[in-house]
């Protein structure tokens, strides 16, 4: 909502300064957004009168003009615009006078001929936006020599205040008005509005098929308008310090109507309706070309205006082409109707529409106001447009109107609300001023909300009311009390905090990418994945929910590899997406990105390139984090965006919860990636599983420790011949470690040579070399037979 | 018995020139070993008269102390050089850097999100998370925003279909916590919200933190109490101004946006805080009855507020970050500074 402060003043005017408003209504709940000047800043304009014109001897589109600006002498100018003519009241630019952008008017020769001052235009002054066609013509009633800024009123502010949607009756001057005199204890005051009287029998029928959608409709038909009639430069400024343009009168007259009171309305032409106005709900089929031009069929629960010919208006949204006001009218008839907030509401957007009218019904426009509005209009018409008035036309059903809404505030309620027990004066007090009938009694106030508080309907909103008025910061502040209570942790559960904390000491950096992504990359990356996919995304690359974090570490990697970042290690925490909408699951995840070199760049360490066992070796530090390392298996597995021989499936316990592998070659060359990259993602529940210390004696016995190397095929994993040693190896087995890998000299093609560390230890006796030799003999003929490997010689 | 003094002089200057242990251990043998010269002297001792014996002993066992004690003190300083020479070759460059530094960090939002999770859990809240593609019901109509609201237009909503979509804000998750445990309820609900927004001040996707505490007897200067609290402790200004703006949300009544003191300028005025000295931080309320019913929770025995605020929007100020959109462009030159 836009207004001027004058226009404000002429309501309620407190002695406070410009700021001082602003910062009383914001802290009232009416935020102040802005408050600019309604024009920007010029000196030395007066009014003037143009005395003679002539044609400039050299310019043919030149005139040669003598002004009277109060002076004393006439002045003369050149001007250019073709609406200049003798008569005219104008504004006067004098010399030494300053125009917006910091123009300064100076004495000058067009053409040969001596110019001294600018008849200006609207534009020139910053009135408007776009470049105006000529000069603008004042009053003939302006007094020359007037400065022009006083003869405008142009000392004015604008304020423009973000509505929060509960407050649609503050959509106007007389609402704001409203609340600028509760807060200042001030009465307000409105124009005097006066019922027309009817100078013609004409009228028109009216009647609702849909009470519970328009319990209200208004109409009144106007002869003789002229329509054809400039409208006043009062309104057109009242309108512009609005933000509303000036179209042509009626629909001016109409538009300030609204910015006044708050009742949107239309005017039809009536020699376009046929036979008495319906209001009711659209037919299926029906359609309705609307006043911006726009086609729309209408759905069924729509509420229309129509006549025997079919829809004419989009109740409370917007009027049709056909059926309008054009410059050829010459009768009105002029609409003010109540629309129910829940008939309107949702209407405009759902047909992509937004109007000032859908705007103020869906929040609620004071039924009270629909008689009022229309003689308010009807007299201003009169006034600029000529015309005579018919008698008004009322259709409306007193059941569907909204009922009265009558609300107890209990005092012990509103004390314990705010932990202050307010003056119950000035609680009274503040409720009348709001508008609400009030009655005080023993245990609170039994009131009854005003036909304009659409938002006034339960003890709360009175809580609300008063709180905001008594003002929020004059309110106790206190710290909630609660009891102590201590409550279990679970301690074999890692927190995310503790995974991160990890990660970041591994050497990486978290990274946040959005949880939708293109398409195409989680095409090339997950062929078969299947995510939801927005309606209305903000753009295709961020159209489908992902079904894996990698899509998004891998454009975070190329977004640094662009960029000079050739070392790269992210990780990210977050919900990826599988499945239809109907069997979703949204599951947390931990996913990491290594590319580049296995060290920061130094003088000393390993160089060389990140590979799968870098990465891994970080995720098992977070896999051992929990003390549960064992619960975790790596299995040579598939996956579409890593290398088919460089990828793991995870396994926790047995079930599926991950993937870790080098990023498949083919998808690296499709999405045009600069580097090799490793990945890993894994299941956060999986993930923070741990378990809790069980302490086991210490044995005081000598460890046992036998190295074993075995000749594998190359193809056969090491994960199977670590299996196998511990399957064989009993109960006292400690630790088995694998040391060495080796294939080359002395190792038969396509074989590797494993080495294995195993310990043993008894708890309560030393084990001797028989048992252990057993043991031993026990696994190579397992690892022979199962593994079809033999000890190396 | 008579060379002795030479005996003396010779084995001192060779002690003096000896150039390692080794050669130092070779003149023990040679003067005073088993075999040595010096105990050779005393075996002859034998051959001396009664008289004369104690003497001569005596002067034999001068010299050889003499000597040891000079051989014990040459080995210390041979061995104190051989130390001192290890020393100097074994000196590194300390100032170049150490091996193996692995720097990583946390996000700032993550950063921002613990902080504020910690404050709030220190004194007795608990963390709740909830489902990100939620339904229109968990996050609007239990929430007191029922279908065409004009509230419904705040927030511009992603859509999966007619009733799925993402959620707006984390709401949701304290529908779902009121319904499923009793009060005393105290919970901060941070996480990823998503709103179709997309320019210079907002991304399609950003982090809340939303609060809710219900218990009976609370009230809005409860509310006040707990919102000062946290914003002078996230801010660690003692002394931060925070206001309390009527505003307006479906679910929480009455409703506050609140203000605090521009942390840039200390509300002198500048162009973080559009020359107001206030910076609007975040929106609050006491919870609307109707959400309460939605939940099944008792209105008339227990009231409760509800908190919310962006994290982003907490970091740039507190961290002084003057681009939102960096936040998800993930440039580790971005990520690298709040490590």
């Amino acid at each position: 909502m836009k207004f001027s402060e004058q226009w404000l003043r002429e309501w309620v005017s407190p002695q406070l300064e410009t700021q001082a408003i602003a910062d009383q209504i914001t802290m009232a709940g009416l935020e102040v957004d802005t408050i600019e000047s309604v024009a920007a800043a010029f000196s030395g304009v007066v009014v003037a009168e143009v005395l003679s014109k002539e044609k400039h001897p050299d310019a043919d589109k030149l005139n040669v003009c003598t002004v009277d600006d109060g002076s004393g002498e006439p002045v003369q100018v050149v001007c250019g615009a073709p609406n200049v003519d003798v008569g005219q009241k104008i504004p006067f630019a004098q010399v030494g006078g300053v125009l917006p952008g910091d123009f300064k008017i100076k004495k000058a020769k067009l053409r040969g001929v001596e110019s001294r001052g600018m008849i200006c235009s609207a534009s020139e002054l910053g009135l408007e936006e776009e470049a105006s066609p000529g000069i603008l013509v004042l009053s003939s009633s302006a007094t020359v020599g007037v400065d022009f800024r006083e003869f405008m009123h142009l000392n004015d502010m604008t304020f423009e205040v973000d509505l929060t949607p509960n407050r649609g009756d503050c959509l106007s001057i007389k609402g704001i008005a409203r609340e600028v005199g509760v807060l200042n204890r001030l009465p307000v005051n409105g124009p005097v509005i006066a019922p027309v009287v009817a100078e013609v029998e004409d009228s028109f029928a009216v009647s609702i098929e849909a009470p519970e959608q328009c319990p209200r409709y208004i109409g009144r038909v106007i002869k003789g308008v002229n329509v054809k009639a400039e409208t006043p430069l009062w309104m057109v400024e009242r309108l512009r310090r609005s933000g509303v343009r000036s179209i042509d009168p009626v629909v001016d007259i109409t538009n300030y109507v609204m910015l006044e009171l708050g009742q949107p309305m239309h005017a039809f032409d009536r020699h376009n309706l046929q036979e008495g106005i319906v209001v009711r709900m659209a037919k299926p089929g029906e359609w309705l070309t609307l006043l911006d031009g726009s086609d729309m069929a209408l759905r069924p629960e729509t509420l229309i205006i129509a006549d025997s010919s079919g829809p004419l208006a989009m109740a409370g949204v917007m009027g049709g082409e056909n059926s309008g006001v054009n410059e050829n009218t010459q009768t009105i008839f002029l609409e003010s109707a109540f629309f129910t907030p829940l008939a309107i509401a949702g209407q405009a957007r759902s047909y992509g529409l937004h109007t000032d009218a859908s705007h103020r019904f869906e929040r609620g426009v004071d039924p009270q106001l629909t008689p009022v509005a229309v003689e308010r209009a009807t007299q201003l018409l009169i006034d600029i447009c000529g015309g005579q008035a018919g008698p008004l036309v009322e259709a409306q059903s007193a059941e569907h109107m909204p009922a009265e809404r009558a609300i107890f505030l209990r005092s012990e309620r509103l004390e314990k609300a705010l932990s202050k027990a307010l003056d119950s004066d000035d609680v009274t007090d503040i409720l009348q001023r709001l508008g609400l009938e009030v009655s005080v009694q023993d245990a609170g106030w039994a009131v009854t909300a005003p036909s304009w508080r659409f938002d006034l309907a339960i003890e709360e909103d009175l809580i609300e009311e008063v709180a905001r008025i008594h003002g929020y910061n004059n309110l106790p502040v206190r710290r909630p009390a609660a009891r102590l209570a201590l409550r279990s942790a679970d301690e074999a559960t890692l927190t995310l905090a503790r995974l991160r904390c990890q990660m970041v000491a591994r050497g990486f950096q978290e990274a946040i990418t959005y949880s939708f992504v293109a398409p195409e990359l989680q095409a090339t990356m997950l062929p078969d994945a299947v995510s939801p996919a927005l309606a209305n995304p903000i753009s295709a690359d961020l159209s489908v929910m992902r079904a894996s974090l990698f899509p998004g570490l891998v454009r975070a990697m190329e977004y640094n590899l662009n960029r000079q970042q050739t070392r790269v290690r992210l990780f990210e925490t977050g919900l990826v997406f599988n499945g239809e909408l109907d069997a979703l699951s949204q599951v947390p995840m931990l996913g990491a990105l290594v590319c580049g070199a296995r060290e920061a760049e130094g003088w000393s360490d390993a160089k060389g390139r990140v590979d799968f066992y870098d990465l891994k070796g970080d995720l098992e530090s977070v896999l051992a984090l929990g003390g549960d390392a064992d619960a975790w298996r790596f299995e040579p597995a598939e996956h579409p965006a890593l290398h088919p021989g460089q990828c793991a499936q995870l396994q926790h316990r047995g079930e599926p919860a991950g993937w870790i592998g080098t990023l498949h070659p083919q998808v690296r060359a499709t999405l045009g990636l600069k580097m090799d990259a490793v990945l890993f993602e894994v299941r956060l529940d999986a993930l923070s599983q741990g378990r809790i210390p069980a302490f086991e004696p210490l044995s005081r016995f000598p460890e046992v420790r036998r190295d074993l190397a075995f000749i594998l095929k190359e193809a056969t994993p090491v994960q199977a011949l670590l299996d196998c040693a511990k399957q064989q190896a009993g109960e006292y087995l400690q630790d088995i470690k694998l040391f060495d890998v080796y294939s080359g000299k002395g190792v038969a093609e396509e074989h590797k040579s494993i080495a294995l560390g195993l310990t043993w230890q008894h708890p309560s006796r030393t084990l001797n070399d028989e048992e252990i030799n057993q043991l031993v003999d026990s696994i190579v003929t397992q690892v022979r037979v199962k593994l079809d490997a033999e000890l190396r010689g | 018995m008579d060379h002795l003094p030479t005996l003396v002089s010779e084995a001192r200057d060779a002690i003096q020139a000896a150039q390692s242990v080794a050669a130092l251990d070779e003149l023990r043998v040679r003067y005073l070993g088993k075999k040595g010269e010096v105990t050779a002297l005393l075996k002859g001792l034998g051959k001396l008269s009664a008289e004369e014996r104690p003497v001569a002993g005596e002067r034999i066992n001068q010299a050889k102390q003499t000597l040891a004690d000079e051989i014990d003190a040459k080995r210390q300083q041979l061995e104190s050089a051989a130390l001192n020479a290890r020393l100097a070759a074994e000196s590194i460059d300390v100032t170049l850097p150490g091996r193996g530094q692995a720097e990583g960090g946390l996000h700032p939002v993550t950063r921002t999100l613990e902080r504020i999770e910690g404050l709030f859990t220190r004194i007795g809240y608990d963390v709740a998370v909830g489902p990100e593609i939620e339904d229109d019901y968990h996050n609007f109509e239990a929430l007191n925003i029922p279908a065409h609201h004009p509230a419904r237009g705040m927030a511009d909503t992603f859509y999966f279909d007619a009733t799925r979509l993402l959620r707006t804000h984390t709401s949701p998750v304290q529908v779902r916590t009121m319904k499923g445990s009793e009060p005393p309820i105290r919970i901060v609900c941070p996480g990823r919200v998503y709103r179709s927004d997309s320019d210079l001040t907002h991304t399609p996707m950003f982090h809340q933190v939303e609060g809710l505490l219900v218990d009976e007897g609370v009230s809005f200067a409860d509310l006040k109490g707990t919102i000062e609290d946290f914003l002078q402790a996230f801010f660690e200004r003692d002394d931060l101004s925070v206001r309390f703006r009527p505003s307006y949300f479906p679910f929480t009544e009455p409703s506050a946006e609140v203000d605090i003191q521009c942390v840039m300028c200390s509300g002198a005025g500048c162009r973080v805080c559009s020359h107001s000295g206030w910076l609007e931080v975040m929106g609050c309320g006491m919870v609307h009855p109707e959400v309460f019913r939605h939940s099944g929770i008792d209105t008339e025995r227990y009231t409760g507020f509800a908190f919310g605020m962006g994290a982003e929007r907490l970091a740039m100020l507190r961290y002084g970050v003057n681009d939102l959109r960096l936040f998800f462009e993930n440039d580790l030159r971005f990520l690298r500074q709040f490590a």
